[in-house]
C-alpha cells in the first residue's frame, strides 16, 4: 500500500499547474509569434514582388504567375549598369543628394546653434515660420522654382535640386539640430570658452561629438526626402541632371513596358536608403527619445 | 586683487544684482553666503565675463577687464553641475585648458599627473568623465581649474550635488588645493556652516546686495544687520518683536521697539533659580526632532516659530508649555531697520 504524503501532493499539484500554466503560455507565445510573422510578411510582401519581378524575364511577367523566378536572369541588373541612360540616373540622383545634405548641414548647424543659444528678436517665431515651409506641398513651389531657375540659368544642374530641396531640408535639420544641441548644457560651452577655446576650435572638438546622432539623424532626413522627391527634381532637369526617378517614369518603350528592368531599378533604388537607415538605426532612436524625430 | 565697483544688473526688469562693491584679495578664501536666487551666481557669471553687468566697474590688479573676451581672461571656474567634455577622456579633460594654452606635451603630461595624484584620479584618467561617480567627475572638474593656474578661481557651489561624504572629504581638502595657486578665490555655498568650516571672508548676499564682507567668524559673531545674522543660521534664527530694548527684562515699558534675535544652540532648559544674566522664555511645543546627539525643539513664542537646539535628548508632548533661558550676552538686538544695536559699553546686547 503507498500513501502519497500531504507533501508530495502539494508538489504534484504545482506541477500539473505549472504544466497548463506553460501550456498556455506556448499557446500565447505561438499567437505572438504568428501575428508578427503574418506582419512582417505583409509588410515584405511588396519588396519581395518587386525582387521577383527583377529577376525574371518580361514574357515570364506578363505570362505567367509565380511566386519565384522559373527562369531566373540577371539581364534586367546588366541592362541597367551598361545602359548609361539607366545608370547616369543614379549617378545624378546620388549628386544632387550628397551635394543638398552637405548644404542644408552647413546652413543648419549654425542656424540651430543659435536658436539654441542665443535670444534674439523674434526667435520663437522664426523657429516656428521655418517649419511652415514643410507645411505646403512641394508642388506648390514648383513654378516659382522653375521660373526663377530659368531665369538664372540653373535648370538642368545639380545645383538646382539641391537647392530647392533645401527648402524642405533645412528646417527639418534646424528642427532636429537644435533639439540635440538643447541637451547639451550650455555650461559646456562656457567652460569651454573659460579654458580658453575660441567659438570654432570649441564647435569642432568639444560640440560636434556630443550631436553626433543629431548630426547623422538630420543627414538621414535629408537624404530620405530628397532622393524620394520626384516633383521638383524632375520638373528642375532636362537631361544632364535627370533623377532616377524621372529616368524610370519614362521608360515606356515602343515594344510597351519593360516591367524587368523597372523593376531592377526599383530594388537599386531601395539600397542606399536601407543602407543609410542600418547605419543610423540607433541614433534615430535618441532622436525619437528626444522627441524631434 | 579683483575689486567689483557698484557692479549692477537687471534681467528682463528684475534685479539680479544691486550695487555690489567688493574687494577681494590674492591667496584669500572669499566665500558668497546666500540662499538661492541671492546673486552667487550672477555675480560670478559677471566677475567670469559670461556676462556684463549694466553698470559698474571690475579690476583685476587695478586694470578694468570689463568688455575683455572670457577666452583672454585669466581665470578658471568649476560649476555645481558636474561639467565636463562628455567626449573627451579624464585625461584630455584636465589637459584641455593646457593644450588650447600651447604648452608642450612634457609639460601637460607632468602638470596633469600632480593634478589627477592631489584629487585621486590616477586610476581613471583612460576613462570618460560619464563613467565616473558624480563625486568622482567635480573631481576632474576641479582638476581641470587647477591645472590652468589661474589668477581667479570661481567656484559655484562646488560640492552641493555631491554626497554628504564626499562633501565633508573635499570641503576640508579644497582651500589647501587652491592656496598655492596665490589666486583670488571665490567660494559660492548657501550653506552657513560650510563657510564657517571653510573660514577667509565671507560676503553675505540677500536678493542681489551684499549685506555685510568681512572675516567669516566676525560676521557670525557680530553681524550688522539682521539679515546678515539670519543668513548665517541654521537652523533659522529665532526672533520676536520688542519693545523696550535697552531694559531687556522688562519688555514693556518702553517706547523704543525692535527685533530680538537669539541663535538656536544659545537656548536651553531654564534653571530652577533664574539669574540675573539669563533671560527665560516659555512657549508651546510644536515638533521634536531627535538626532541622537541633539534635540530640535520647535515651538511657538510670542506668535513666533522658534528652534531650540539642546544637547542630548529629550522628549516632550507636542502642545506642552516649557521654559527656556538664554544668556543675556548671547542674544543679539536689532531696530526696526534691521540694524545692529549695541551695547555702549562693548558688550555683545
Amino acid at each position: 500500500m503507498t500513501r502519497i504524503r500531504q507533501g508530495e501532493g502539494v508538489e504534484m499539484k504545482e506541477s500539473i499547474s505549472s504544466v497548463v500554466e506553460n501550456k498556455l503560455k506556448s499557446e500565447r507565445n505561438w499567437l505572438k509569434v504568428a501575428v508578427v510573422t503574418a506582419y512582417i510578411i505583409f509588410l515584405l510582401l511588396p519588396i519581395y514582388w518587386l525582387l521577383n519581378m527583377s529577376f525574371k524575364t518580361n514574357q515570364e511577367i506578363l505570362s505567367t504567375f509565380s511566386l519565384w523566378p522559373r527562369d531566373f536572369t540577371l539581364a534586367n541588373y546588366a541592362t541597367i549598369f551598361t545602359d548609361p541612360s539607366w545608370y547616369s540616373g543614379y549617378i545624378n540622383s546620388m549628386i544632387y543628394v550628397l551635394m543638398n545634405t552637405i548644404i542644408a548641414l552647413a546652413v543648419a548647424l549654425p542656424a540651430a546653434y543659435a536658436f539654441s543659444r542665443y535670444r534674439f528678436l523674434g526667435d520663437k517665431h522664426l523657429f516656428f515660420w521655418l517649419l511652415t515651409n514643410r507645411m505646403a506641398p512641394p508642388a506648390v513651389f514648383v513654378l516659382p522654382f522653375f521660373q526663377l531657375y530659368s531665369a538664372f540659368g540653373l535648370i538642368d544642374t545639380y545645383l538646382a535640386v539641391a537647392l530647392a530641396h533645401c527648402l524642405f531640408n533645412v528646417p527639418l535639420a534646424v528642427w532636429i539640430l537644435e533639439g540635440f544641441m538643447s541637451g547639451v548644457p550650455r555650461e559646456i560651452d562656457e567652460t569651454a570658452y573659460i579654458d580658453g577655446y575660441s567659438f570654432p576650435r570649441f564647435f569642432r572638438k568639444i560640440f560636434m561629438p556630443l550631436i553626433a546622432s543629431g548630426v547623422g539623424v538630420a543627414a538621414f532626413f535629408c537624404f530620405m526626402f530628397s532622393w524620394v522627391e520626384l516633383l521638383i527634381a524632375r520638373t528642375l532637369t532636362v537631361t544632364e541632371a535627370k533623377p532616377i526617378a524621372a529616368v524610370m517614369t519614362r521608360t515606356v518603350s515602343a515594344s510597351g513596358l519593360d516591367w524587368g528592368v523597372l523593376a531592377a531599378a526599383g530594388i537599386l533604388t531601395i539600397i542606399p536608403g536601407a543602407l543609410v537607415i542600418y547605419f543610423v538605426r540607433h541614433h534615430i532612436a535618441k532622436g525619437f527619445a528626444l522627441g524631434r524625430v | 586683487m579683483l575689486t567689483l565697483e557698484n557692479i549692477s544688473r537687471r534681467v528682463d526688469s528684475q534685479d539680479y544684482l544691486v550695487d555690489i562693491s567688493l574687494e577681494f584679495q590674492r591667496g584669500e578664501l572669499n566665500i558668497l553666503l546666500g540662499p538661492t536666487l541671492s546673486g552667487k551666481t550672477s555675480l560670478m557669471r559677471v566677475m567670469a565675463g559670461l556676462d556684463r553687468p549694466d553698470s559698474g566697474r571690475i579690476l583685476f590688479d587695478g586694470e578694468s577687464v570689463l568688455g575683455e573676451p572670457v577666452q583672454q581672461r585669466d581665470l578658471a571656474m568649476v560649476y555645481q553641475q558636474f561639467i565636463n567634455y562628455p567626449s573627451l577622456t579624464v585625461y584630455e579633460n584636465i589637459a584641455s585648458p593646457l593644450r588650447v594654452a600651447g604648452l608642450a606635451e612634457a609639460a601637460i603630461k607632468s602638470r596633469v599627473a600632480q593634478a589627477a595624484d592631489l584629487l585621486k584620479l590616477t586610476a581613471y584618467l583612460d576613462r570618460k568623465p560619464g563613467n565616473l561617480s558624480g563625486g568622482q567627475q567635480q573631481r576632474v572638474a576641479l582638476a581641470r581649474a587647477l591645472v590652468k593656474r589661474a589668477s581667479l578661481v570661481l567656484l559655484d557651489e562646488p560640492l552641493a550635488n555631491l554626497d554628504y561624504k564626499l562633501r565633508e572629504e573635499l570641503r576640508a581638502e579644497l582651500p589647501t588645493l587652491f592656496a598655492e595657486l596665490g589666486a583670488v578665490l571665490v567660494y559660492a555655498t548657501t550653506e552657513p556652516s560650510e563657510a564657517l568650516v571653510l573660514g577667509g571672508k565671507t560676503a553675505c548676499l540677500s536678493e542681489g546686495r551684499v549685506e555685510q564682507f568681512g572675516p567669516t567668524l566676525t560676521l557670525y559673531r557680530d553681524p550688522n544687520t539682521l539679515m546678515t545674522a539670519k543668513l548665517f543660521s541654521d537652523p533659522p534664527l529665532n526672533t520676536a518683536a520688542v519693545k523696550g530694548m535697552n531694559e531687556l527684562q522688562r519688555f514693556i515699558g518702553s517706547s523704543d521697539t525692535g527685533t530680538l534675535a537669539v541663535r538656536a544652540h544659545h537656548l536651553r532648559l531654564a534653571s530652577e533659580i533664574p539669574t540675573a544674566s539669563t533671560f527665560e522664555i516659555r512657549g508651546r511645543v510644536d515638533v521634536i526632532e531627535i538626532t541622537g546627539s541633539e534635540t530640535f525643539v520647535h515651538l511657538q513664542f510670542m506668535g513666533q516659530p522658534w528652534v531650540a537646539q539642546l544637547d542630548g535628548m529629550h522628549t516632550f508632548r507636542p502642545g506642552a508649555e516649557i521654559a527656556l533661558e538664554f544668556e543675556l550676552d548671547d542674544c543679539l538686538l536689532f531696530d526696526d531697520n534691521g540694524v545692529r544695536v549695541r551695547k555702549p559699553s562693548g558688550g555683545r546686547i
